[in-house]
């Protein structure tokens, strides 16, 4: 039929020009970065990093492997980690830069591999170490390395933290541990010092002051951060709209092969970690995708009875027309 | 004075069509406004296109209820406020968001069914005419609106185009300024497109879809064919009930049903891309907001601007320039620089034909390159398109003239 062949001219001049200006030219205006599983032995690292630290890099995540086939202790790691809660510990102070986050959770959310490199060196974990030209020590956690040295010390405190600090984590509690020390998220109502507490303004000058004083804390601690990263890290309100889900998983991931030379630490988080971390993203950049998802097939079979009503109408309409 | 029956009931058929002729209205507007027989699915993008601006109204009127024009407040009245506290302000702003760039395939497929069939010749001019004038003000309306959720592209964009008022040498800097209100977008800037998206636009918009509507009345619906027929005596043959035999249809109920049958399938399509596919029409740049000190990596328009952009692209700054302003106006000389005698389909019109499918690749292609990044083979490639739609339309005259009368 003629007007079906017309449709059909219609309909591939669309999609070849949707083609054109969607994915064809995302895929040709961004880099594409392969992610690696979740899986941190440092493959990435050794091969982006500079020629002289590659054999550094190669025998710090060999020597994480072995610390890894290592059997912990608990209980011994227990003993250790009380040197850790001297910092990691509920209303934690900015430390050169950044508040230490809190380990409540942080055997849940992060992977084993990468909290053995990163009690080992802090830096290269994360692989910032180029921000530290003068070592590890420069480090906000850099001490640790005083710290905690044998590779025993190191598997008996992961082992600890994968057995006791690793309950039921919340999509909000992961995002507050693993993202929240750094970004804001105004849309869910958390700032670099976490939630914003409820204040009361005075009802005869209609002003505010604890509300003050928490935003001139707010803007202490985003101060630090700044000259600590260079810049005030974004809020991330609806960075999951900002930007594709691809782009975020591998950036997460490991932020120097997205953007090299970024002050983002990578956050070693494993899969549960990441799954928790996107759900909270997901809730405060798209909140409306339940609702979008229930009242999407409604609003469609109206439009399919409309058609077909329609469809019968016109027939009645041009009969005996042709 | 007309004569008033004192005894017809107030609202009553009789007392209504002494005051304001509905039955004459009715026939005029609808009953007996005739339309060719012979035409097919496209000649209802005008409906959907009507359908389309009263649902990017209706949505639109609902978003202005929430939404802040000031640079502090935009970003989040629409992230926040309209998408996660408003109920179902999500939905009315896909919906806006979605409509604001279907809108513009629609038009487009609207004008190329014009080209194709030859439907601006011969009394047709002013319907051509109104029509274009329509797609600049839908075009100044997309702009406007796409400054308001103050944005990375929102911001970039109106740096980008605003600075094209500086005229390149000329240096018209305080025409620039005069534009924004201020050095660089800020808060008079923000202000002034909100007024022109909300009010003089759309007004405009409106009064121009009545004179669009008017121009069709008397050299009447072009068909398929191109046939040039008496109206009046189709009307007069269809009235006495050879509908079989007679090339019109009345616009209702008869041209309407169909109309009404191809908005459904639209709407199936339009509501698919609202709750499944509304990125395309969202640009995740524009989920950033708007930063004077941090300069997107890639600055590229909606995509119904892309082909025109290329054209400005690929050429030193005051070429450039000048070729875009080319292209911004050409295609209103269309039913000038078209001399052929022929009203008929491009496929019936030799060389025409080739103009045709020629003109529309072109123009693809220049939209593919307009946003990809100007580098390598792609400028190459954007600069021999932007130079063949030039020489495209320098050829229509030539290969027109020379066109056998049918």
């Amino acid at each position: 039929m003629k007007e079906l062949k017309i449709f059909g001219i219609v309909a591939i001049f669309t999609l070849v020009l949707y083609w054109g200006v969607e994915p064809f030219a995302h895929s040709q205006m961004h880099k594409h970065v392969e992610g690696h599983g979740l899986v941190y032995d440092g493959k990435a690292d050794i091969e982006e990093t500079v020629k002289d630290k590659k054999a550094m890099k190669t025998a710090f995540w060999a020597d994480v492997k072995k610390i890894a086939a290592l059997k912990g202790d608990p209980v011994a790691g227990e003993a250790t980690y009380a040197m850790c809660a001297g910092c990691h510990m509920e209303g934690a102070a900015n430390m050169g830069g950044v508040t230490p986050p809190s380990l409540e959770h942080a055997g849940a959310i992060y992977d084993k591999n990468f909290l053995i490199a990163l009690i080992k060196d802090p830096a290269i974990a994360t692989n910032v170490d180029h921000k530290y030209p003068n070592g590890t020590i420069a480090h906000p956690m850099g001490s640790v390395t005083t710290m905690v040295t044998t590779p025993q010390d190191i598997a008996n405190v992961v082992a600890y933290l994968k057995a006791k600090k690793a309950g039921e984590v919340t999509p909000k509690e992961a995002y507050t541990e693993a993202c929240g020390r750094c970004h804001a998220n105004r849309y869910g109502h958390l700032t670099q010092l976490g939630e914003i507490p409820k204040t009361k303004s005075n009802i005869k000058t209609g002003q505010d002051i604890d509300a003050l004083k928490y935003k001139e804390k707010v803007a202490t601690e985003q101060a630090a951060l700044a000259d600590y990263l260079g810049t005030l890290p974004p809020d991330l309100s609806i960075m999951i709209r900002a930007r594709s889900e691809h782009f975020l998983h591998t950036f997460i991931e490991n932020p120097q092969s997205t953007l090299p030379g970024t002050a983002m630490p990578r956050t070693g988080l494993n899969k549960e970690g990441m799954e928790k971390v996107f759900a909270y993203l997901e809730k405060t950049g798209d909140p409306s995708k339940p609702l979008r998802e229930e009242t999407g097939p409604k609003v469609l079979i109206f439009f399919l009875i409309f058609a077909f009503l329609a469809f019968l109408w016109k027939k009645s309409m041009w009969k005996g027309h042709h | 004075m007309a004569h008033f029956d004192e005894n017809a009931k107030p609202f009553s058929h009789k007392w209504m069509n002494e005051r304001l002729a509905v039955d004459t209205l009715k026939r005029v507007l609808s009953t007996e406004y005739w339309i060719p027989k012979n035409i097919n699915f496209l000649w209802a993008m005008g409906m959907v296109l009507a359908a389309t601006f009263g649902v990017l109204l209706v949505s639109g009127i609902f978003l202005l209820m929430y939404y802040q024009p000031n640079t502090q407040l935009a970003f989040d009245s629409v992230n926040y406020t309209i998408m996660s506290e408003v109920g179902y302000g999500w939905l009315w702003r896909h919906v806006h968001g979605v409509g604001a760039s279907v809108v513009f395939l629609i038009i487009y497929i609207h004008m190329f069914t014009g080209i194709y069939y030859g439907s601006y010749k011969k009394g047709r001019e002013l319907i051509w005419l109104s029509g274009m004038l329509l797609f600049v003000l839908f075009s100044a309306e997309a702009f406007s609106g796409y400054m308001l959720p103050w944005g990375q592209m929102s911001y970039w964009a109106g740096m980008v185009i605003t600075n094209l008022f500086s005229g390149g040498s000329l240096h018209a800097d305080g025409l620039v300024e005069w534009i924004r209100g201020d050095y660089v977008p800020g808060q008079a800037f923000l202000n002034r497109f909100f007024m022109l998206h909300v009010l003089l636009v759309p007004l405009a918009i409106i009064g121009v879809i009545v004179l669009h509507f008017g121009t069709l009345r008397i050299p009447h619906v072009n068909n398929q064919d191109g046939e040039e027929f008496d109206f009046e005596e189709a009307a007069e043959l269809y009235k006495a009930g050879k509908v079989k035999e007679s090339k019109v249809i009345p616009f209702s109920p008869v041209f309407l049903s169909k109309d009404v049958f191809v908005m459904g399938i639209y709407f199936i399509f339009f509501f698919y891309l609202v709750f499944y596919h509304f990125e395309f029409a969202m640009d995740p740049v524009n989920f950033d907001p708007a930063n004077g000190l941090k300069t997107p990596t890639h600055i590229y328009p909606e995509w119904y601007f892309l082909w025109s952009y290329e054209i400005l692209r690929p050429f030193s700054t005051n070429v450039g320039l000048i070729a875009f302003a080319i292209a911004q106006v050409i295609f209103f000389t269309l039913p000038f620089m078209d001399r052929s005698p022929n009203v008929a389909p491009a496929s019936r019109r030799g060389a025409f034909k080739y103009w045709f499918w020629a003109l529309l690749i072109d123009m693809i292609v220049l939209t593919f390159m307009g946003k990809l990044p100007p580098q390598g083979i792609w400028s190459t490639v954007g600069l021999i398109a932007a130079l063949t739609f030039m020489g495209l339309w320098i050829l229509l005259p030539i290969i027109t003239s020379k066109e056998k009368k049918l």
